[in-house]
């Protein structure tokens, strides 16, 4: 672990940036700043999202995994519960299909000259986010503990070393993703 | 350096760099990548220009405090990034309305942007509600196997598949 390169804040400032920069460079190569994909994901037309975000997933879940064995990572997983998770999870599915973009997209869409993304997107996300700030106080007592499950992993739920699961999770999805290809997708 | 100025690459070759940057992440700034937490912060920093000091008091601004931090930079750079590779292939453009949109629904902007609003404000509400995004959830989360985030991603693309086979199929 770099502690020391962590506790500086100026410099992860300028990290966090290159990173940024880094990940907004893939997201428009890989066509998924744009709203005809995104959407297309969601139709189930274009499997370009899902490929993407599975490729990622089977590097990152090898890597950070590696670092960790090794000592130079640690795993931060957020809490989750049913009235979180499941119901906060549904309501962005909903403005995601609405929109055409998320979060991330959005910021790249920005970027490549969609001005919905701009007008649209951003307003509405900052508007959003700005109205979930006021009503946090009554979902905090009523919904968002119910069927709390704290930053539980698989691994801790089955009880096994990670890498029970790494390798035959990214097995399963290089295999989902070989099986999208030869069917045409 | 041709294949910077290309307009797409191979979905896997995207997949991968984002993979391996999610790992650099992890190893310089033992942080997961994500991106909605700093539209939180913006909001709360946009809210106090209006009401002041009140804000930092507010519950959840407590918990994330209206400050630019890590990730706030990180999703500036999204679009700086993105910018850069469309400039480099040609791809920028000013776009007033998605081709897929106005295929269908007509490229008048105020429709497409009202629409792109209220989009914004419900994924707003549920990226908090849910405590991350396609990002925090769908990739870095899933990718620590954690259970919150396969759940969230699951909801995530069920509840976008439902709302956009219903707008395109029923509207």
């Amino acid at each position: 672990m770099f502690k020391t390169l962590h506790a500086k804040k100026d410099v992860q400032l300028v990290i966090g940036l290159l990173i940024g920069i880094f990940f907004g460079f893939f997201l428009q190569k890989g066509g998924v700043t744009k709203y005809d994909v995104i959407i297309g994901q969601l139709l189930l037309r274009d499997f370009t999202v899902v490929k993407v975000m599975l490729t990622a997933v089977v590097v990152g879940e090898i890597g950070v995994h590696m670092l960790k064995s090794l000592g130079r990572a640690e795993l931060h997983p957020k809490p989750g519960s049913l009235g979180s998770t499941v119901i906060g999870g549904l309501l962005f599915g909903i403005g995601f299909g609405i929109l055409g973009y998320c979060p991330g997209t959005m910021m790249g869409a920005v970027g490549q000259g969609s001005l919905d993304a701009l007008f649209g997107g951003i307003l509405g996300l900052l508007i959003g986010v700005g109205l979930f700030s006021e009503i946090y106080p009554v979902l905090e007592k009523k919904i968002l503990f119910k069927g709390d499950f704290g930053d539980l992993t698989f691994p801790r739920l089955f009880k096994v070393n990670p890498w029970v699961l790494v390798i035959p999770l990214a097995l399963g999805i290089i295999a989902f993703l070989i099986w999208i290809e030869t069917s045409g997708w | 350096m041709e294949w910077l100025g290309l307009k797409q690459w191979s979905p896997y070759i995207v997949g991968i760099g984002i993979g391996l940057l999610s790992c650099v992440a992890f190893l310089l700034s033992d942080k997961p990548i994500g991106c909605s937490t700093a539209f939180s912060r913006t909001s709360g920093m946009l809210e106090s220009l209006f009401r002041g000091g009140k804000v930092a008091e507010k519950t959840y601004y407590k918990k994330f405090a209206p400050t630019i931090d890590w990730e706030w930079m990180l999703v500036v750079g999204i679009l700086i990034g993105a910018f850069i590779s469309a400039r480099l292939s040609g791809d920028f453009r000013v776009e007033w309305v998605p081709r897929g949109w106005s295929d269908n629904f007509g490229n008048t902007p105020v429709l497409r942007w009202g629409v792109a609003l209220m989009g914004g404000i419900v994924m707003g509400v549920g990226a908090r509600w849910a405590g991350g995004c396609t990002s925090g959830h769908g990739i870095s989360g899933t990718l620590q196997l954690a259970v919150s985030s396969w759940l969230a991603v699951i909801c995530f693309f069920i509840g976008g598949i439902a709302t956009a086979l219903l707008i395109y199929h029923v509207f």
